[in-house]
């Protein structure tokens, strides 16, 4: 079967940001969402934005996803724009909610952004099902998003996200709402479904040990006004199985990390 | 068994009138209940009850049994004069309901594209609802008959189908206008991130989404349309409908008191043949009416 993405010149990074700053509102009125952002994504790297509400991860998606503007700096999706990237398929994005068309099937929301750039019919339904097979949905072809449980709704979502075969996925908290097993099997899943099809990832997240599980690289942002703070090298390979979890590496990295967060020992950081 | 429950409360609702109708005649004064009703002056004081009498309330199978006689030799059978004027009334009534659906869509759709055009549109949509039907009717008409004049054809039951369609367009819009807005900040960021236009966000998105809504509103704006081509019927004097059978059969209803009963039947008809061809519509769409399930 064919998960391959698209060709990308190798030296391009996959996203390329230089001072990039959002402000939302004018005057007295103004925020910071996002302030000074340098970050360089390489083609095929898995980056986690972690923080806590409020600092930006989210906003910083949109931006290098087209959806907003950034007011400031410049910023680079394969080298070039981000209205360009988005308009010629570049990215694919997942939310927190999977935000699928309770009208349509399974396979009919997968093939979406396959119909609406006028894929002939029998080639989008074959890569359709593909997509369902991929994340295990081949038994749910047909079936309307209400008759799915969340994790089965959010799997749809990430074979929608992979249907235009992106070089690069955007996924806010794509995870949020699941509970804690169905999240785990999920992460499993998604490393899983990277793996195959070598794919950047900018994966906004708040949970630290998903991050550290999934990531090459952790990005730790502080809110007023959101920016980076520090960056975590994750040393775990890239080969992501569940028993990297009971690893001291794994271990020691999401200490790392959480020290990033809260800007302080190990010990205080434990309280919460 | 489930399924049946609704059919049975329903004819259990209209048995319901028909026996409050037959137990009031039969238990309530000859005369009715008059207050304040001055000695020897006729129609003074406040009727709060109705004369019971065969004259004024006819027996409900007395109404059904007129139905199967005719209007004196050589005339059809009543139900049969019925038909034929509900079938001109039912079509009057489509059209203008397929004018009220073109015409509301439209107005939604401008509104929904352009905020300065809600602010702008949706008070007068609003204000045009109460404007009486009778003094709207004839103002119609006249433009109709002006029209004609000119050398554009402009039949008389045009004139009452866009007086039907003056009532129906207003919940189509409104519905319209709720259901296009209806899509989640994250399906309108969803369908941008794929890089699709207004045209392709609209088809995909908007219209499906809008089903839900558009439904209620198609079915309230389809028994107003019965009602705007019955009263339209009647104000421009349109023959052949049901409004004009109406007042005509109830000028002879001192003789005949079941007569006129034979025309309501026929517009209650309508309006229910109406409400039931939105019902079908909403079985045929139904994939479009599913709840998205909340994980």
């Amino acid at each position: 079967m064919r998960f391959e993405t698209k060709q990308v010149p190798d030296a391009t990074p996959a996203v390329r940001a230089v001072g990039v700053g959002k402000t939302f509102g004018r005057r007295a009125k103004a925020v910071d969402a996002v302030a000074g952002v340098d970050l360089t994504i390489a083609a095929g790297e898995f980056v986690s934005l972690i923080g806590p509400s409020g600092c930006g991860k989210s906003t910083l998606m949109r931006l290098i996803a087209d959806l907003d503007a950034p007011t400031a700096g410049t910023l680079e999706v394969f080298g070039r724009s981000p209205r360009t990237a988005r308009l010629e398929q570049d990215y694919g994005i997942a939310f927190q909610q999977a935000g699928l068309l309770p009208w349509r099937s399974v396979v009919q929301n997968i093939a979406l952004p396959l119909e609406l750039h006028g894929v002939p019919y029998a080639e989008r339904a074959e890569r359709a099902e593909q997509l369902a097979d991929l994340v295990g949905l081949a038994d749910f072809r047909d079936h309307r998003p209400d008759q799915l449980s969340g994790g089965m709704q959010q799997r749809v979502a990430i074979a929608r996200a992979l249907a235009e075969k992106p070089r690069l996925l955007l996924m806010d908290e794509p995870f949020g709402a699941l509970d804690e097993m169905t999240r785990e099997r999920m992460q499993a899943e998604l490393a899983r479904i990277v793996a195959r099809t070598g794919a950047a990832v900018v994966f906004v997240t708040h949970s630290i040990p998903e991050a550290v599980f999934l990531s090459d690289r952790v990005v730790v942002m502080s809110p007023r006004p959101g920016r980076i703070t520090a960056e975590v090298e994750v040393p775990l390979g890239a080969e992501r199985a569940e028993m990297l979890r009971e690893s001291p590496e794994f271990f020691r990295t999401v200490s790392e990390v959480r020290e990033a967060l809260h800007g302080a020992p190990v010990g205080r950081a434990n309280e919460r | 068994m489930r399924r049946a429950l609704p059919w049975v409360w329903g004819v259990i609702g209209v048995l319901a009138v028909v026996a409050i109708w037959e137990l009031y005649k039969w238990l309530g004064p000859a005369d009715g209940l008059v207050l304040g009703a001055i000695q020897g002056q006729a129609g003074s004081g406040l009727r709060i009850l109705p004369r019971t009498g065969d004259l004024n309330m006819p027996h409900v199978w007395d109404m059904f049994a007129r139905l199967g006689q005719d209007n004196g030799a050589g005339t059809p059978v009543l139900w049969v004069s019925v038909l034929a004027a509900l079938g001109i009334t039912l079509g009057i009534s489509a059209i203008g309901l397929v004018i009220g659906l073109v015409v509301g869509v439209a107005l939604a759709l401008v509104m929904q594209r352009w905020r300065i055009v809600e602010w702008g549109i949706l008070p007068w949509i609003v204000v045009s609802q109460t404007v009486p039907l009778i003094a709207f009717a004839p103002i119609i008409a006249r433009m109709g008959t002006q029209i004609d004049k000119a050398g554009v054809a402009w039949p008389g039951w045009l004139s009452v189908a866009v007086i039907a369609s003056y009532l129906a367009f207003f919940p189509i819009a409104v519905g319209a206008l709720r259901g296009l807005g209806s899509p989640e900040a994250i399906h309108v960021d969803l369908l941008r991130s794929y890089g699709a236009g207004y045209g392709q966000t609209l088809r995909k998105l908007r219209l499906p989404a809008s089903v839900p809504y558009l439904l209620p509103a198609l079915r309230l704006g389809a028994t107003s349309a019965v009602v705007g081509a019955v009263v339209g019927e009647v104000s421009i004097g349109l023959p052949g409908g049901l409004g004009r059978m109406i007042i005509q059969l109830a000028q002879s209803a001192s003789a005949d008191p079941a007569l006129p009963y034979g025309p309501i039947f026929g517009a209650v008809l309508v309006g229910l043949i109406a409400a039931g061809s939105v019902a079908l519509l909403g079985l045929i769409l139904k994939n479009y009416r599913r709840g998205e399930a909340v994980a």
